[in-house]
């Protein structure tokens, strides 16, 4: 332990803790602005910093380690003065625009003035930069607004791997981003919209589509349907002030009735049969994998509803595509649906349905724009907004979120499972994979207390589980005393790890689940800010709940599942699935 | 290893040749990042510049983002992604030589070529650019013309030195 004095106060803590980290245990807080909880601690904005007695300068307290006997003063006339100097420098090269910000309110530098207390602007003087790149369908780079601070540099290079926002030039010249001549929307950017999702200011935002979603609600030659994915119910309710980790499946039916749409359906239903495909096709992979001699079978197969994740692996793996899972992700799936099955059934042309899927997502975004995810001209969905620009529609329509009474989920795509709730989180896809096929395989329930894989759940990157199948029905007689393992992993650092062990034929594995995002869609690049372990946790548990209250909690023993397939597909990977719900990747550059 | 010496008859060399060798300078160098600049530097060398293909070829070859590769040039003013000219004209502004006048010698050369710094001229002949201290402050101000450096540079004589090189 090491003893150090931070205002007067005498504190003990561990070795190795920084002056920042002992103030913040003993309840003092030190204004800061870049720093991010064990993900980015590199003291580039300097707010943080403080007076050390002994030390000619300040120091950031973010990266200075408390040391024995240490005297630290956060808040003498010294250390105020700078702090406020820095802040009014990171302002003179910032737009004052912050009411027509997309961030007013809820910005990290309006924040900071807060605390810190500006009452003039004393230095005005030459911009920057004015770069805005709006080329990516995802994702929009205002560097006119960009303070620095490298958080997405951060997460783009450290959690992600993909190193496309770096820092480009010299001191006035700096810029943040992909290389000068390189744009977003032509480079191997993801879409993942973790940089959007710490960024601190306005400088890296979604691209907005509720323009084009009230357009729609005002045209009253459609029939505008809207989806929602599983982690958005689990996120929403934190806009409007409740706490993280509130389900509110409720209200957010509710308030997308009241916005007017005419039906609301529920991307859950096309998770249940994401399950029926997917786990059809594993088995499929399987079969083959152990009952023929050709070399067909690819194994592992891997997830594909995670849109972040099928671009990386097309920019990083062009030769691994077969191991992908065919499966659309559940919300194109849905979308599908609704302009074939449902445009069928209600006698409405499809070409005058109009669907918009919300989703904890921008990656979605361009997903929609893929060539693959249109049929006969039409897109399967025409416009994704994020959990936040559904928040925004909710405020700017007037609606009283939280005096909402619950409402529900319209029929014939609205009825889903506790395993379709579960796909929101990291390890939920392979575990209601496994309900089903572990089902279909054995005739017996899947083991496990209240159904769950205990090592898939959690925020670990890598999460590995092994199932003995013993006693298989005779169809899978095959199987007998084989272990199927499994692997999960959420963020796509991971997932490049996986795959360069796929890639030197040393993965053990039959079957994997990637999610882009860190945690999975629970922290997707589209869900509401602040982000943290914390929050992930809580957003976690609340998927978890929404499925341990639910009636039915397997895939296959979804009702309007059954009529589904009985009605209009048939059987799981039949014509119509492979046609409507199954999809191709493209090889793309590496650069 | 190959050596910046060994790069020299570039000229005569087709760009795939230039490729072939850029590729075992990579090798050379164990394709690690932490040999990045070294790797940069020859291949300046070798192509006189570092334009966004060649950017492309060493960030597949070491498996990096070209943005990072980019990240990394863009930092250096000794880099340019720019061609050339036949006669890089550095002046050097370090302390030394900025106040015995080498703001000015600076201003002549931009009013003389007509560029600035970091640009080449139309004609392909002459690059500007600037130092920070190359060591030479006793014959502050300094300029180098490609690798030879003239000493106590006057503005007055920058259309002459200019000239003779021409």
């Amino acid at each position: 332990m090491i003893n150090l004095t931070i205002n007067n106060k005498v504190l003990q803590v561990e070795e190795g803790t920084t002056i920042f980290e002992a103030a913040k245990q003993n309840n003092i807080l030190i204004p800061h602005f870049c720093y991010m909880e064990n993900v980015h601690q590199i003291g580039s904005c300097r707010i943080c910093v403080v007076e050390v007695e002994g030390g000619k300068t300040l120091m950031a307290s973010c990266v200075t380690p408390a040391t024995e006997g240490m005297i630290v003063h956060t808040n003498s006339e010294r250390v105020r003065q700078v702090r406020k100097v820095i802040f009014e420098l990171m302002l003179s090269d910032h737009p004052k625009e912050c009411l027509s910000c997309w961030r007013n309110q809820n910005c990290e530098l309006q924040e900071l003035g807060n605390l810190i207390q500006l009452h003039e602007f004393r230095y005005e003087g030459a911009k920057s930069k004015d770069i805005i790149d709006s080329s990516s369908p995802s994702i929009i780079r205002d560097s006119s607004k960009c303070i620095l601070c490298r958080r997405c540099v951060t997460v783009c290079n450290e959690i992600q791997g993909v190193g496309l926002m770096n820092p480009h030039h010299r001191g006035f010249s700096t810029f943040i981003g992909p290389s000068e001549d390189e744009l977003l929307g032509e480079s191997v950017c993801t879409n993942c919209g973790q940089c959007v999702l710490v960024c601190p200011v306005g400088a890296l935002k979604e691209k907005d589509s509720t323009a084009t979603v009230w357009e729609a609600l005002y045209d009253k030659t459609k029939t505008v349907v809207v989806q929602t994915a599983p982690a958005v119910r689990a996120a929403l309710g934190e806009i409007f002030l409740y706490e993280p980790g509130t389900l509110v499946t409720g209200k957010m039916a509710a308030a997308l009735h009241q916005l007017g749409f005419n039906y609301v359906f529920d991307t859950n239903f096309a998770a249940d049969l994401t399950i029926m495909e997917e786990g059809s096709e594993f088995l499929e992979r399987v079969r083959n994998a152990f009952t023929s001699t050709d070399k067909k079978a690819v194994l592992p197969m891997i997830t594909s509803c995670s849109p972040g994740w099928i671009k990386f692996m097309e920019h990083r793996f062009p030769d691994q595509l077969a191991h992908l899972s065919s499966c659309k992700s559940p919300h194109m799936m849905l979308g599908a649906l609704t302009k074939s099955y449902f445009a069928e059934k209600m006698n409405i042309d499809p070409a005058k349905l109009f669907v918009v899927s919300v989703m904890p997502c921008t990656a979605k975004k361009f997903e929609i724009t893929r060539p693959e995810m249109f049929k006969d001209g039409l897109a399967d969905v025409d416009a994704v907004i994020t959990t936040r620009e559904l928040g925004r529609m909710i405020k700017d329509a007037g609606i009283d979120f939280r005096n909402l009474p619950d409402g529900k989920f319209d029929s014939p795509l609205g009825l889903s499972t506790g395993a379709a709730d579960i796909f929101g989180t990291t390890g939920g896809v392979m575990e209601a994979a496994l309900r089903t096929v572990y089902e279909l395989v054995t005739g017996r329930e899947m083991p496990g207390k209240k159904l769950h894989i205990q090592p898939l759940t959690g925020l670990n990157r890598i999460k590995t589980a092994a199932l003995k199948i013993e006693n298989p029905l005779p169809e899978f007689a095959f199987l007998n005393g084989v272990t199927v393992k499994v692997a999960v992993t959420s963020g796509l650092r991971g997932a490049a790890e996986l795959l360069d062990e796929i890639k030197s034929g040393t993965s053990p594995y039959h079957f994997i689940e990637i999610m882009g995002c860190p945690g999975g869609c629970i922290s997707g690049g589209g869900q509401p800010r602040p982000v943290n372990d914390e929050i992930r946790t809580q957003r976690l548990e609340a998927i978890y709940r929404e499925d341990e209250g639910k009636m039915v909690r397997k895939s296959h023993e979804n009702e309007d599942i059954m009529l589904l397939y009985r009605d209009f597909l048939g059987v799981p990977l039949g014509h119509k699935s492979h046609e409507l719900l199954h999809t191709v990747y493209t090889q793309r550059s590496k650069n | 290893m190959i050596t910046t010496d060994e790069v020299c008859n570039v000229q005569t060399m087709t760009e795939e040749e230039k490729y072939n060798l850029l590729k075992t300078v990579i090798l050379d160098y164990e394709r690690k990042e932490s040999n990045l600049i070294q790797i940069l530097h020859m291949a300046q060398a070798i192509f006189g510049f570092l334009p966004v293909e060649v950017q492309h070829f060493i960030a597949n070859q070491m498996e990096l983002s070209v943005s990072k590769i980019n990240s990394v040039l863009t930092f250096y003013s000794f880099f340019s992604t720019q061609p050339k000219g036949k006669y890089t004209v550095s002046i050097c502004l370090g302390t030394a030589c900025y106040v015995r006048g080498g703001k000015e010698v600076l201003n002549k050369l931009r009013s003389v070529l007509g560029i600035d710094v970091g640009a080449t001229t139309d004609d392909k002949v002459f690059s500007l650019s600037i130092m920070r201290c190359i060591g030479a402050c006793g014959l502050a101000p300094a300029m180098t013309i490609n690798k030879k450096v003239y000493k106590q540079v006057n503005p007055n004589k920058i259309p002459l030195i200019l000239g003779m090189l021409k």
